[in-house]
């Protein structure tokens, strides 16, 4: 029978799915809401002295009929005053006792922390997540992302944090910085109890080409803002295998965030390492309404693959992360073209024409739309299908026999690697390469 | 049977030949624009006979250029509103988009054209203008889709055009022709309307060009002549009783209704003979025009029909029943049409032939003769060198569209024997550039 439930560096929740502190976890009221339709933990919307917010605060990247496929913000963190979260804390854990509701908190000094560390407990909070990422408007003020871009002021203050808080400590990083490693290290340097990333990227999401104002716009100027969803999920995910690979910060719990939607972006985080993640771009978008689809998924996916806690997969993906020197060169796949499938678009013609390798060729009568590849071309690179609109079309096929196994690092013990700019052993000597003439067919009588 | 109530106003008229494609609305634009896959050396291009860059413009509306969208629609093709409605998008462009090859509803081409080409009309955005006058001058007789499109492509390259239409309208069939629930009249002259306003070729309406003197004169007047006049009358069926009141062509029908709508009177029992595109309108208009029961007759079997598939459809689903393999032998009626009397037919070998003693007779209050429209014969006959084929059509170069007489070029149905509005665009501005090298010896 498989079990969602899950003890995140020991905050316990019946499932992994946690709201992000962002507008969702505004309130009590909403945090309740979230609970009763199914999420297992939310981060308040980020505790501190109260702000004064701007109108017209989001903007959204589409993608074709794709709405918001990238998000941003201009928010700050909670205007409201601290004693009305408070209370709405302690109303919330006396209806959810078993869900997780922990606290995210940005303050600048000392003794704020301790403060609002003792009130948060006293409010009945599961624990305590501290906001160093917003990349807008509070770094202004020296906090946010302003400390996670300083690993020495990042460990200090999780330092203060960790001598005052009885409860478990989440350290949120940004991921505006060239390594996330160095805060992530300086976290643990702290001792923090867990972290979670990613916060937002620093973005511009687009310019009104009439008042050439950044969107959102605010009385005809904007302002950089904090860049999620789904578009920002692979770069997220990586960061977060940097952590749970990395030899000191990977023994620490990761709470993953970016871009997630669906129940197979769920498990992509749990298998590079996380214990929970935290979801806020799909719920502005959707509602909370979307968690049935992510337990739907997530429980099937167990129930297939046969686990029955997600600490059975957690981490999975992990050994094969590896770098690109220890890939095996003698592996070996092509494109093939499922000729009852294919629609005759063309547009892996054009792209590998174009774009790739120059692998793929059109019959020549106009009437016959089906491209066919030249094998001896095709790299393998997968362009093709990538393009390719029509499911299961294009595949690419394995041609090597599995025996051989050669990778770069081992070539480079050998001393079999290309050393000089003609080496003859460079990978793409011999490739197929077109002739001039058929590169300049429309322009024949051009003087050379 | 009818589900159509005989329209007493416009606007019941209207509501009876509710549009087939109605304009796209913001929202259905961009959610239609982005499934285009803008395939490579796209088919839907291929199979538009003037070649719009379709992929293109359907890019262009979905990044909110939709002047940009007009124009490359424009580019290729003057009557590109009119096409984006009346063109059979069924069995050209969307009938080519490579989603049918799964199953998938193809891109709406048609309707996509319409919501770029709809904005520019009624914004009167204007696109064109005409070259620097180079002092030629062009006539064109004709002022339907090959002899606008030509005048356009002339007035583009700086030559001064006179266009000489026999009727009080521009656009030949688009308005006058075309099945009503297509397009209106209006989105059809405010195309023509806005093409003019761009370009300002002169239209001498009202001026058939049908004798000698005529042709003489514009001869002498003109540096070259484009012949876009289309086809004549509905040609005689040759059978006794043709002559009987209520017996009508197809193509009188339709610009009866088009020009005096609700006011055209069809009565319970219409009978129409054919089995092409236009047998379908004809059908298909009389059913919602009111008529009981509309019965499509044609000498072969269903298959054979020249008429597009979906366009039977469109006449059944209006309620018209259709009757294979019979001949019409006779019109009778005492001065006004009662009835036809027919002969079974059956195809033996490939050959049609009449079934001895079969011949039975139906009732009716109209009979619509969609058998097709006669050519222009005599005007022809009146221009020297000119050279016909067998079925009278004007022979031409089929690039240039030049005739065999070097100062006639021409286009259209005249020369097709009859095809789209689509195609006539095609030849007119084709033609034009044909007039353009031959003058210029290029």
């Amino acid at each position: 029978m498989a079990d969602l439930s899950i003890n995140f560096a020991g905050i316990k929740a019946p499932n992994p799915f946690w709201l992000a502190s962002a507008p969702p976890t505004n309130t009590g009221y909403q945090i309740m809401k979230a609970f009763d339709a199914g999420w297992g933990g939310a981060v308040w919307k980020t505790l501190g002295v109260p702000v004064v917010n701007v109108s017209s605060r989001y903007g959204s990247v589409n993608y074709r009929d794709s709405r918001m496929m990238g998000f941003n913000n201009i928010e700050l963190i909670s205007d409201r005053p601290l004693a009305d979260n408070l209370r709405e804390i302690e109303e919330v854990k006396k209806y959810f006792p078993d869900h997780a509701v922990i606290a995210s908190l940005m303050v600048e000094s000392r003794a704020e922390w301790i403060q609002i560390i003792k009130d948060c407990e006293n409010a009945g909070a599961d624990g305590l997540e501290l906001n160093f990422g917003c990349p807008h408007g509070m770094c202004e003020r020296g906090m946010g992302s302003a400390v996670g871009q300083e690993p020495e002021v990042l460990k200090t203050i999780v330092g203060w944090v960790m001598e005052a808080a009885n409860i478990p400590v989440i350290t949120k990083l940004s991921p505006n910085i060239s390594h996330i490693t160095d805060p992530g290290r300086a976290a643990v340097a702290g001792g923090t109890d867990a972290i979670s990333l990613v916060n937002t990227f620093k973005s511009i999401v687009g310019i009104n080409l009439d008042t050439y104002a950044p969107y959102p716009e605010v009385d005809g100027s904007g302002t950089n803002g904090g860049y999620c969803g789904p578009a920002v999920k692979p770069i997220a995910l990586n960061m977060v295998k940097e952590l749970a690979q990395d030899y000191i910060t990977k023994n620490t719990p990761i709470s993953g965030i970016g871009g997630i939607e669906n129940w197979r972006d769920v498990v992509e985080y749990i298998l590079l390492g996380c214990g929970s993640v935290q979801v806020c771009t799909a719920v502005m978008h959707y509602g909370f309404g979307i968690v049935r689809e992510l337990e739907s998924g997530v429980l099937q996916f167990m129930r297939d693959k046969g686990y029955n806690t997600i600490e059975d997969f957690r981490g999975k993906a992990l050994p094969n992360v590896k770098e690109w020197k220890d890939l095996n060169l003698k592996h070996k796949v092509v494109a093939d073209i499922n000729v009852e499938k294919c629609i005759g678009c063309q547009l892996c013609y054009a792209a590998c024409e174009d774009g790739a390798h120059q692998a793929i060729a059109l019959s020549g009568d106009l009437n016959i739309r089906i491209p066919s590849i030249i094998e001896e071309n095709c790299v393998g690179c997968n362009l093709c299908s990538l393009v390719c609109p029509v499911e299961e079309c294009i595949t690419m096929v394995k041609r090597d026999d599995g025996t051989e196994s050669l990778t770069w690092a081992e070539r480079t013990q050998r001393g079999d690697v290309p050393v000089t700019f003609n080496d003859p052993l460079a990978g793409g000597i011999g490739h197929h390469v077109p002739t001039p003439e058929d590169a300049i067919k429309t322009f024949k009588n051009r003087k050379i | 049977m009818a589900e159509y109530n005989r329209p007493q106003s416009s606007e019941e008229f209207h509501r009876n030949f509710e549009q087939k494609k109605p304009l796209m609305n913001d929202t259905e634009a961009y959610y239609e624009s982005s499934r285009c896959l803008f395939c490579y050396d796209a088919p839907c291009v291929t199979a538009c006979p003037t070649g719009i860059d379709i992929p293109l413009f359907i890019k262009q509306i979905q990044t909110g250029n939709l002047t940009g969208s007009a124009r490359t629609i424009y580019d290729s093709n003057w009557f590109g509103n009119a096409c984006g409605k009346v063109c059979p998008t069924k069995v050209l462009c969307e009938g080519a988009c490579v989603y049918n090859h799964q199953d998938i509803k193809p891109i709406e081409i048609g309707r996509l054209q319409n919501f770029a080409t709809i904005r520019v009309i009624e914004s009167n955005k204007s696109l064109y203008s005409p070259g620097p006058n180079n002092g030629m001058k062009i006539a064109i007789i004709g002022a339907g889709p090959a002899g606008i499109s030509c005048a356009c492509e002339l007035r583009t390259l700086g030559y001064q055009v006179d266009i000489f239409e026999a009727k009080d309208k521009p656009s030949g069939l688009t308005v006058h022709g075309t099945a009503p629930y297509k397009i209106t009249n209006k989105e059809v002259l405010a195309e023509m309307d806005y093409l003019q306003g761009q370009l300002g070729f002169q239209v001498y309406y009202n001026t058939p060009v049908s004798n000698a003197e005529q042709l003489r004169d514009i001869e002498k007047e003109y540096d070259a002549i484009f012949l876009g006049v289309g086809l004549g009358p509905t040609a005689d069926l040759g059978l006794p009783g043709d002559d009987k009141e209520n017996v009508i062509g197809a193509v009188e029908f339709v610009e009866a209704l088009r020009m005096k709508e609700h006011l055209v009177q069809v009565p319970d029992k219409v009978i129409v003979l054919g089995g092409g595109n236009t047998a379908m309108d004809a059908a298909s208009e009389s059913c919602r025009m009111g008529a009981q029961e509309v019965t499509l007759a044609y000498r072969r079997s269903k298959d054979e029909m020249g008429a597009y598939g979906f366009e039977y459809e469109l006449a059944k689903n209006a309620g018209a029943k259709g009757l294979f393999n019979v001949q019409p032998l006779e019109i009778l009626g005492n001065g006004s049409v009662s009835g036809v009397k027919f002969i079974k037919t059956q195809s033996v070998n490939g050959q049609l032939q009449v079934i001895e003693g079969s011949e039975f007779t139906m009732e009716c209050d109209m009979v619509i003769k969609a058998t097709g429209q006669a050519k222009m014969g005599n005007l022809f006959a009146l221009i020297e060198g000119m050279d016909l084929d067998r079925s009278k059509r004007i022979v031409v170069n089929p690039v240039t569209f030049q005739s065999t007489n070097p100062k006639y070029f021409a286009g259209g149905d005249a020369v097709n024997g009859g095809a789209e509005v689509v195609n006539g665009a095609h030849d007119g501005k084709a033609a034009a550039k044909g007039i353009h090298q031959w003058i210029n010896n290029l």
